[in-house]
Parts: structure tokens; sequence; C-alpha cells
């Protein structure tokens, strides 16, 4: 009733493979594909299953050791058969060696899998940098830390600069303070006026900062990047002693999610303009069409007309449609409208690319199919890339207006409100119409807001008239 | 029209991660492995770069690390053993990170096929660059001439991947110098902004990766959150 286990043949090209950790020691039972020991080949390792039950009785081959494929490395005594009480292994077996993924150096101190990440970048635009107590750990010990298990170096030039380290927010293992952390204090100590971006940053992904001395030269125009600010510091805890709460670390897409709107913010200068659209002709017109769309299967809602009506304005008003890079605006001349679509599990912006070439009928058939496609997790990585501009429906659940944030790197974005009858006055009367408030948030570095208005008077127009471009 | 069956792709779900710890990354590889094993979701390519760390795989000497402890905590770079294949090697800001939590069952259960085939991504995503990437025998990886742009290290359990690649973009080379990577002291690191002389967006290095590694895996490959991919139409 024994089996024995052989080296597997994990490629065609493969004739042997090196026993690199035993998952079991000899008198273990193991079930069936449970894994039994680790392999390692040419930059891989493999986690090899039991294959069959019962007590592994032998190991023929010890860790460290390489040997051709189909060796016998070991045999399981089957499920039946009295397990090999006692029986003392050929060699007794090397002392269990820790797992090495958790031989980790030095483990931080608190809980590292619920604090929140380090800051790693400079602290951002409050400079005064106050000791951030992250919530519910003991901070005197963590500022303990900072003090005894910094590097002589940084505490030299703690001294020289009369800094205190306490003060300062380390990023380095547990949260010590390394060399670049206090320079980077005494930096923004000394100018106050310096902008944060130029602050060494050690994780600002397209600048790789040297290893001594930063210094961030100046370089051609770059797409300017989120400045310290998208990982804000935890400051002190936002609770009282003795209130009841409960304390949930971010998911990882939570925290994106989190930065990137922060990130958004601190680059473009947000400002919203709101403007009524009366949907009086268009409901009209999409009453008429209603039918024809629906025998080819299209459910026709108001994004489509809205969609021309932003390719109208854009035609009109090109700097919408654009980027800031650097010193120098990018004018996009293909109009790739993103349409937000909410999830449960987030939100997503799927790109109608070259919109202004489609027909009402064709956008009304991209809106339908991408938002469907994108709740079934079905969009492929160019539908949601490379949009221009983008419309947001705040109005989905009612929601009179909304004051979007901007998709980097565009430069506005349309937040759609409800569209609901209302009583508006024409002509000296009361009249009942389809209304619908826009908000346009724009980049104010290059869109002023004379532009602005005159952009959404334009889309409004277009609505109001109902005259749609084929 | 090919001849071969209409044999439906698997799907493959890419996710641009942005910075993310590599503690952290460990956790998400785990989970995606998990979920993938126990068929509560699709196969997952994270994409994301990780702060600065050292890591030294199963195979990795301790000696290779050359930057002593000071040098180590003065440049904030932390070191991490870990469980996939290969000796030491760099992480950092503008790397590329790739993890495909893949099954290679039943029809590429081959190590060597495996490994290939990622050196094959990498190849095809530098190739937009007009970069010509080449494999040397014997050395995994991804090398211009007698430098390495491209690193690997996997691990494989029950023919389901994880760990995977790296892939330097707009790196900071001056950090391999506190290593020997791979353990190899003979050849040098490079990467792609220093080939092309200009820096490229990770976020779009990764679609294209994403795209890459759709065609030389025959997968469907899909996005669930645009937030997390944005890109610009450069």
């Amino acid at each position: 009733m024994s089996e024995e286990v052989k080296m597997p043949q994990m490629g065609e090209s493969i004739a042997e493979g090196t026993i690199v950790k035993w998952l079991k020691h000899v008198g273990d039972s193991v079930k069936r594909d449970e894994p039994l020991f680790e392999i390692s080949t040419d930059k891989v390792d493999a986690e090899i299953p039991a294959p069959t039950s019962g007590v592994l009785s032998e190991i023929k081959v010890q860790e460290g050791e390489t040997v051709p494929v189909n060796t016998v490395v070991a045999v399981i005594n089957g499920a039946g058969s009295k397990p090999a009480a006692a029986q003392p292994a050929k060699e007794s077996p090397a002392p269990p060696k820790e797992e090495p993924a958790q031989a980790k150096p030095e483990p931080p101190p608190s809980s590292a899998p619920v604090a929140p990440p380090p800051p790693a970048t400079a602290p951002p635009a409050p400079k005064t940098a106050a000791p951030a107590p992250p919530p519910s750990s003991a901070a005197t010990s963590k500022e303990e830390l900072r003090q005894t298990r910094s590097s002589p170096v940084v505490r030299k030039i703690a001294d020289e600069h009369e800094v205190d380290i306490s003060q300062i927010e380390g990023t380095g293992i547990g949260g010590r303070v390394t060399k670049q952390d206090i320079l980077t204090f005494i930096e923004n100590r000394k100018g106050e006026a310096r902008p944060a971006a130029a602050a060494p940053s050690a994780a600002a992904p397209a600048q790789p900062v040297p290893a001594q001395q930063p210094e961030a030269a100046p370089r051609a125009p770059q797409p300017p990047r989120a400045p310290a600010a998208t990982q804000t510091e935890a400051g002190p805890p936002p609770y009282a002693e003795g209130d009841r709460v409960e304390i949930e670390p971010m998911s990882i897409m939570r925290r994106r999610i989190a930065e990137r709107m922060v990130e958004s913010r601190h680059i473009s200068a947000h400002v919203t303009s709101f403007m009524e659209v009366d949907f009086h002709k268009t409901a009209k017109l999409r009453d008429s069409l209603k039918g024809d769309f629906e025998r080819d299967g299209v459910k026709l809602t108001f994004m489509p007309f809205i969609i021309k009506a932003v390719i109208e304005g854009i035609r009109k008003w090109p700097v919408v449609n654009a980027s800031v890079w650097g010193d120098q605006i990018v004018y996009k001349k293909d109009i790739n409208v993103g349409v937000a679509v909410a999830l449960d599990w987030g939100l997503i912006v799927p790109v109608i690319r070259g919109a202004d070439e489609k027909s009402l009928l064709g956008l009304a058939r991209a809106v339908n199919d991408l938002g469907e496609r994108a709740r079934k997790k079905q969009l492929k990585p160019d539908e949601v890339q490379g949009g221009t501009f983008t419309i947001t429906n705040p109005g989905v659940f009612g929601g009179w207006a909304g004051t979007p944030i901007i998709n980097q790197p565009q430069v506005a974005i349309l937040g759609v409100g409800v569209i609901k009858k209302r009583p508006v006055v024409i002509d000296d009367a009361i009249a009942i119409r389809q209304m619908g408030i826009f908000g346009l948030s724009f980049d104010h570095r290059i869109i002023d807001g004379a532009v602005a208005d005159q952009f959404l008077a334009t889309v409004r127009d277009v609505i109001e008239a109902a005259e749609y471009t084929s | 029209m090919g001849i071969t069956g209409s044999k439906p792709q698997r799907i493959c779900e890419a996710q641009w991660l942005g910075i993310v710890q590599y503690d952290d990354g460990l956790r998400l590889q785990e989970q995606a492995v998990e979920r993938l094993r126990s068929g509560h979701d699709t196969e997952q390519l994270l994409l994301l770069e990780h702060p600065h760390v050292f890591t030294l795989g199963r195979g990795a000497d301790s000696s290779n690390i050359l930057a002593d402890r000071q040098q180590l905590e003065s440049s904030a770079v932390e070191v991490h053993e870990t469980g996939r294949g290969g000796d030491v090697t760099y992480h950092g800001p503008g790397q590329l990170v790739g993890y495909p939590i893949v099954d290679l069952k039943p029809d590429r259960c081959d190590v060597h096929r495996y490994v290939r085939d990622i050196e094959e991504v990498l190849i095809k995503t530098i190739g937009e660059f007009g970069v010509t990437g080449t494999r040397i025998h014997g050395l995994t990886g991804v090398w211009v001439g007698n430098e390495k742009i491209g690193a690997i290290g996997v691990r494989i359990a029950r023919w389901i991947t994880s760990h995977g690649f790296a892939l330097n973009v707009n790196t900071d080379l001056s950090f391999f110098r506190m290593i020997v990577p791979c353990g190899i002291t003979d050849k040098g690191v490079t990467s792609l902004s220093k080939l092309i002389g200009r820096e490229v967006e990770l976020q779009d290095m990764a679609s294209i990766c994403a795209q890459k590694f759709a065609e030389v895996f025959d997968r469907d490959v899909r996005i669930s959150n645009s937030l997390l991919f944005h890109g610009s139409t450069a």
C-alpha cells in the first residue's frame, strides 16, 4: 500500500530538479494534493503536492539535493496501512528551517497589515509636520523607535541642524527616519515658500531619486505628478477615547481611488459652473426615434444626445478637449468621450473613441454596449483608455447636480443632474418642462470661466434646439 | 479564417495598481491564487510598482547584497526574503512589476515554456519602443546587448503561477549597484528610458504589457477598473 513519490517533470526540457524544502516531516500524515515539498529549477520555484493520502514514511532526497526527473524522493504509506510508527528516519532530518517568507529581517513594530503605509513622500503643504501618532498604537514607543533606531548618520545630521528626530515622520523600516527624511525635513523648514513638488520624493514614480543627495533638477516639460499629497498623513485619531468606532483598513483599490481623487484635486485648479438645460424638444425627438431604435435593439436614453451636444461644444471650444503638459497645452484632435459607470465594486469610465464620427445610433449602441460590458467585467484595456473628455451622471439617484472631479490628464468633466419635469417661466407664463442641471468642472489653469460658460452654453443651445448633426 | 477550432480564450483580468508595498503585493497574490484555485475568480495580471526594496529569492546568497545595513537604511531600501525562484533583485519606482496569476493547466504545464513566454511578453513590450530584447542561454531574463532590462522570478504551485517579472522602465539604476543582480557579476543592467532617452508613463507600459500578455498567452485580457488604468493617448 505504499506509494513512491517521484521528482516530477516540470517541463519538456527539464531533466532534474533541486529539492529546496520539505513541507512535511517523516511521520506526518498527508492528504492527497496537499503541498509536500518545493523544488527549484532555473528561476522557478514550484510546490509539489502529495500524489496520495497516507503517512510520509521516508524521505530519500534531502533539502538542497539535485536529482534527475523520476527519481524516487519519498515514500508515502497509503491510508490503509499502519503508520510507520517510531521509524527513525534514515538520516535524522534536518531541523525544520524557518519559513523563509516569514523570516523578515525587521518586522515593523506596529501591526503592519493594518497600519496605513508610511507616507512614502515628503509631507505636503502644511510643513509643520506635527508627529502623527497612528490611530490606536502607542505613540511613545514609535517615537522611541525613531530616536533609537535611526542610523548614526541621521542622528549626526539631526544634531548639526538641531532637529528633534521624533518630529519627523520616518519612511524607513519600521517607521525609522532615513537620511532622506531628515534632509527633506530640513529643506522644507528652510524655505517655507518652496513648492512641495521640489521636495525629494521616494515614491514619485517617474522621477527616480538619486541614491544620495536628492536635488530635483528641472527638466523638459513633464506631466506634473501629484506631489506628496496623494497619501495623506494620518494625523491625530478622528475619534475620542471611549467612542464607539470600528476601524477597517482600506483595500488597495480603495486606496488607489482615494489617491487618484486627491491627486487630481492637487493637479488641477478645479472650478465648477452650472447651467440649466431645457430638454423639452430633445425629449420629443427622443420619443419620436425611440421606436426605430428599439427595432434595432437599442435603448435610447438622453446620453447620446448629450454626447452629440458636447462634441459641438468641443468643436467651438477645443481647449476643453486638451491636456496640460508642463507649460504647454496639448490639444487633442480626437474626441474620445468617457462615460462614467457606477459599479458595485467601484467606478469605471469606458471610452467611446472617435465619438465625433459616430451617428446618434452609433453613440447609443456604444453607450449601451460599454455600460453593459463594464458591469460584466468584460471591457478590454483599450476601451478604458485614451479618454479626452468625461461625462458623469450624478443624477442617477435623483441628484440635482454635481461637482465632479476631473479625470486626469483631462481638463474638464461634465456632471449631468437628474432630468425631470419642473415648473419654468417661459414668456411670462409658468410652463412644465423637462429640465436638467449641467455642472462642468474645469481646470482653471487653461480654461477661463468665460470659455467654460460659453462651452456650456453651446451644449445647452444644441440640446434646447434639438438640432443634432447627423 | 483559421482552421483551428474556436476554443474560447480564457479570461484574464488585468489591473494597474500603482505603487504597492511589497508586503501588500504578496498578500494580493496569495488572495488571487486562492480565488483562482477555488474557482471564485478569473486569472489575474497584477501590474504595479514597488517602493525601493531588495528581494531575495530562494536561491539567494545574501552576500549578493553589497550595501551594508547603514547604507540600506539611509537610502530607505527594505529587504525581503520571498518564495520565488532566483537570487537577489531590486524593485523600485519606475520599474514595471507584473504578477501573472494564471493556471498553466492543461496545455501549458511546462516551467521552461512559461519562463520563455514571460520573456516573450517583455521582448514584445519593449519592441513597441524600437528596442530589441534578446535571450541569453542559461541566463533567464530579457537582455539588451549585455545588459539586463527584464528580470524574472516565478513560483508555481499546482501549476498556478505567482511572482513574475520586473521590467526596468524609468528605474534609477544606481540602486542595482548595491547588489549583484541575480548573482551575475559580469553583466550590467539597463532601462528603457536609458535606451530611448525619455521616460515612459508606467501606466502606458502596463497597458502595452497587458496587451502583449494577451497575445503570448492567448488570453482574453480585460480591465475592471479604469481609474487604475487611465493612460494618456500618447
